[in-house]
């Protein structure tokens, strides 16, 4: 089977934002760094700061929204430095061209892409400055740089001399940067590929950690903002009279997403804001509900503009009619809210037409080129400064909330802070598609795949974030949509289709569609040849080395074919995503449609790893996550309004619903794969085929709730 | 208006009116930024603080009501992550965004205080009311019985 997909990650570099789009006018300014350090800061490049008081400080391009950039960006460059990992202090990159992410084309956190997108460039940064700083000695002691080397922090010369770096830093800084640079063989690692502590930690255990909602400035207010609760509406007119009466209320103020009242406090703008009366114009979104979005997919699926995924392989249409048996499927995946813990925010100050801007945001450039842009201000009067994300999953790469705060405090003529509750923040995301998927196979007569067909119809959130023309593959949709099978005759199809809704990028994007749809449809064909659904697997991975190797470690871990107790059944499944290579088996019981996930074993092998306990943190993490989405969630819609509101109607999981997880992580020596998103896709049809199994029911429109079990 | 409560071992009036949620009072007036605001509704548990020593939702506390009572907030377990939950926090690195986890300390530093030994299900019968988007459960989960361990040995 062929696996050329176009690749995600040379999609945006080629595609719309290289060529204008969105992001045309997005210029970024040099980068200025604020050190965290006293006294005189040199900058030898982009990613080392180092002062005069020996203090260095490393550069994260990354925001850190719980995946661990923080540590594993600087372990990358202090490999190289050579310094110790302790000793550094850890700056989030401003927007600049240096920190873009070249795998996505902008400065972007997402994709799981930051330790491939850093993994070479990230050393080679620590490599050029601690050339540097040995050139910086060479010269000031007169000897030959080939007698000396960087350790720790110092520079070690003949007879025992030595130089701190910090004392090296200013003449460093004059010498050119060096283009060509040697790196450390990876068995000469010390610091990348060890579990070392995260170095952000501490501050997240005693409150100290500064996420957006905590920023503080002098003079700060703060904004709430009433949104037409059909997305897309826009304001006819509003009645602010009583709420401008209530008590802190300094102005109420027009912006292009609805209505803000701003206050002394947060809770007086809330308060307020319950005074406030608007008149929207509901517009064309105030027609939708979930029923209609399903409908128009399924519509689009039969008359849409078909898109090959891939090159198809042999013939399919004659395979089918010459199969034994021809077997065929639709699997639902329901639209989704990101849901992160802390509600949107961001905190602006515009002042002499000049914008500060404080926040949590995935996407540096994409927020201050918007800003620059709606405002009307050039590139370098707009200052952004990250802070912690209180989760991210793909929500805080949209810029409404940016976009919002700026305009406020233009308006209003002071620093402030917009924050939403949670029920704006459940009812105005941007939500992941709905995913319909269609597969067909053609069986011989021992019930092996000798025919494949794959049609995805979904929606395009390239489209609209950044411009992808229409009828244009989206990278984006067809994520793990060719299945690693061998199998004669494939075909692989999208249907794009715009069903209303807007929508975003959600964690692991389109894996999570077509991963329940092609590895839910490997067990049904597996029962239907009467064969054990890991050996069916194996079967077919004969060529791909990487994928059996995890198959066969994670049936071996979990105790594949071992007796259970009585109403626990296993369900297995196997992916590649972001690079890298894994699978899953879960372990479940189900009383009265009630799923409970006893134990989640993961096999993954996603070659080098800077930081297994971080690689592992993720895995546990994206089970968690995925877990959610397969047993509880959906985002439905009542004449536009979406009828979710808080953790009460959009439940997630919980401590006593966690499972135990198991990992085994596979030694490698191929390059580094993300594992920010693949554990939360795959989980998926692990349970689903683990409820199949002890139920003998075969759920396929999500989530799995003891309704939709009740029903199968 | 004002109320006169405890934070922290130090007495404080808050001028907030009556019916303002500790969490604002908190956060805005007080400048206490650790404990977070997640749902507003007493959902999540990223405001959890203590009243009298007891886990309360501060979204969901009027300020009134804590009028004379004694408040401990994140901040109060210490300042040089000395606390053993702290320290059990960070050497099985639990946080992750860590939006949720002073919330999260809050509630096993509650669950502590009265159950030194804590069984899997007494610590999920403490922590469900906390949620955690990223998914720290099973360290959370260590981390506690971790630091069970360590205040049974000092006590």
């Amino acid at each position: 089977m062929s696996t050329n997909q176009t690749s995600r990650r040379d999609f945006l570099k080629t595609s719309s934002l290289a060529a204008g789009g969105l992001l045309m006018g997005f210029a970024l300014p040099g980068a200025k760094v604020e050190a965290q350090a006293a006294g005189t800061v040199y900058t030898p490049n982009a990613w080392v700061h180092i002062a005069d008081d020996n203090t260095i400080t490393l550069i994260s391009a990354r925001s850190e929204m719980g995946q661990g950039v923080y540590t594993s960006m600087p372990m990358l460059i202090a490999e190289e430095l050579n310094v110790d990992i302790n000793q550094i202090k850890v700056s989030i990159a401003p927007p600049a061209a240096v920190y873009v992410n070249a795998l996505l084309g902008a400065q972007i956190t997402g994709g799981s892409t930051s330790v491939r997108d850093g993994w070479e460039k990230l050393r080679v940064g620590g490599a050029q400055v601690r050339e540097m700083l040995i050139s910086a000695a060479a010269d000031e002691w007169k000897v030959d740089r080939s007698k000396l080397k960087a350790e720790r922090g110092m520079v070690l010369g003949p007879k025992g001399r030595k130089a701190s770096y910090g004392s090296l830093a200013a003449a460093a800084a004059r010498l050119p940067v060096p283009e060509k640079v040697a790196l450390k063989d990876p068995k000469d690692f010390k610091i990348v590929g060890k579990r070392i502590k995260r170095l952000d930690t501490p501050s997240k255990v005693n409150g100290t950690a500064e996420f957006g909602i905590d920023v503080k400035l002098p003079g700060l207010v703060y904004a709430s903002l009433e949104q037409c609760p059909v997305i897309g509406g826009k304001v006819l007119g509003f009645d602010a009279s009583k709420a401008k009466g209530m008590p802190g209320v300094i102005d109420v103020v027009q912006i292009s997403d609805g209505v803000a009242v701003v206050a002394d406090t947060y809770w007086h703008a809330v308060k307020a804001r319950k005074e406030l009366s608007v008149q929207w114009e509901e517009g064309p979104g105030a027609t939708l509900d979930h029923k209609a979005v399903l409908a128009s997919t399924r519509a689009a699926a039969d008359s849409g503009k078909v898109l090959p995924i891939g090159k198809p392989t042999g013939n399919v249409a004659e395979a089918m009619k010459s199969a034994v048996k021809v077997m065929q499927a639709e699997y639902i995946t329901p639209m989704q809210a990101h849901a992160p813990l802390e509600p949107m925010n961001f905190t602006a100050h515009f002042e002499n037409g000049k914008i500060l801007l404080i926040g949590p945001t995935q996407f540096q450039q994409g927020a201050h080129g918007a800003v620059a842009g709606v405002l009307g201000l050039k590139p370098e009067d707009v200052t952004l400064k990250t802070t912690f994300l209180g989760g991210g999953f793909g929500r805080r790469l949209e810029l409404d909330f940016v976009i919002q705060a700026a305009q406020i405090s233009k308006a209003v003529g002071k620093p402030v802070k917009l924050l939403w509750t949670r029920e704006d923040d459940m009812t105005h995301d941007y939500y992941r598609p709905l995913g319909l998927n269609q597969v067909q196979a053609g069986l011989d007569a021992k019930g092996m795949p000798v025919a494949f067909q794959h049609k995805v119809t979904s929606q395009s959130i390239t489209q609209r974030a950044f411009g992808l023309p229409k009828d244009t593959l989206d990278p984006f949709m067809a994520e793990a949509a060719v299945a690693p099978y061998a199998i004669a005759n494939t075909q692989h199809d999208l249907v794009i289709h715009d069903s209303g809704m807007r929508v975003g990028y959600w964690r692991a994007v389109s894996h999570n569609m077509n991963a329940f749809a092609n590895e839910s449809f490997m067990d049904e064909l597996a029962a239907s040849a009467g064969k054990d659904p890991y050996q069916y697997r194996m079967a077919l991975l004969k060529d791909k080395p990487r994928f059996a190797r995890v198959l066969k470690l994670v049936a071996e871990k979990s105790g594949w074919g071992r007796p259970l107790p009585k109403g626990r059944a296993r369900g297995i499944a196997l992916m590649e995503g972001y690079d890298t290579y894994m699978a899953q088996v879960a372990e479940v019981s189900v009383k009265n449609g009630e799923i409970k996930v006893h134990r989640v074993t993961v096999a993954a092998d996603l070659g080098r790893m800077v930081n297994p306990d971080t690689v592992e943190a993720q895995i546990q993490s994206s089970i968690v996550f995925g877990m959610s989405a397969a047993l509880m969630q959906e985002i439905t819609l009542d004449k536009g309004r979406v009828q979710q509101t808080n953790y009460n109607n959009y439940p997630v999981v919980r401590m006593h619903e966690s499972p135990k997880i198991d990992i085994v992580l596979v030694p490698s020596k191929e390059k580094p794969g993300g594992i920010g998103e693949p554990a939360t896709a795959l989980v998926v049809p692990a349970i689903a085929n683990a409820v199949a199994a002890a139920t003998g029911k075969r759920v396929r429109k999500l989530p799995l709730t003891p309704e939709a079990i009740r029903a199968a | 208006m004002s109320t006169t409560m405890n934070v922290n071992g130090k007495a404080v009036t808050a001028r907030s009116e009556p019916d303002t949620p500790l969490l604002w009072v908190i956060r805005d007036e007080l400048g206490l930024s650790g404990t977070k605001f997640g749902c507003g509704a007493a959902l999540c548990g990223a405001c959890t603080v203590h009243v009298n020593g007891q886990p309360v939702r501060s979204c969901q506390t009027p300020v009134a009501s804590v009028a004379g009572k004694k408040v401990a907030t994140v901040e109060s377990l210490s300042k040089n992550n000395s606390h053993p939950l702290q320290k059990a926090w960070i050497k099985h690195d639990v946080p992750q965004c860590g939006y949720c986890q002073s919330g999260q300390l809050m509630s096993a530093a509650a669950l502590l205080s009265k159950n030194k030994n804590p069984s899997d299900a007494d610590i999920d019968a403490a922590m469900s009311g906390n949620i955690c988007r990223c998914g720290t459960y099973p360290r959370i989960k260590a981390a506690i019985k971790d630091a069970a361990a360590t205040m049974r040995k000092t006590v």
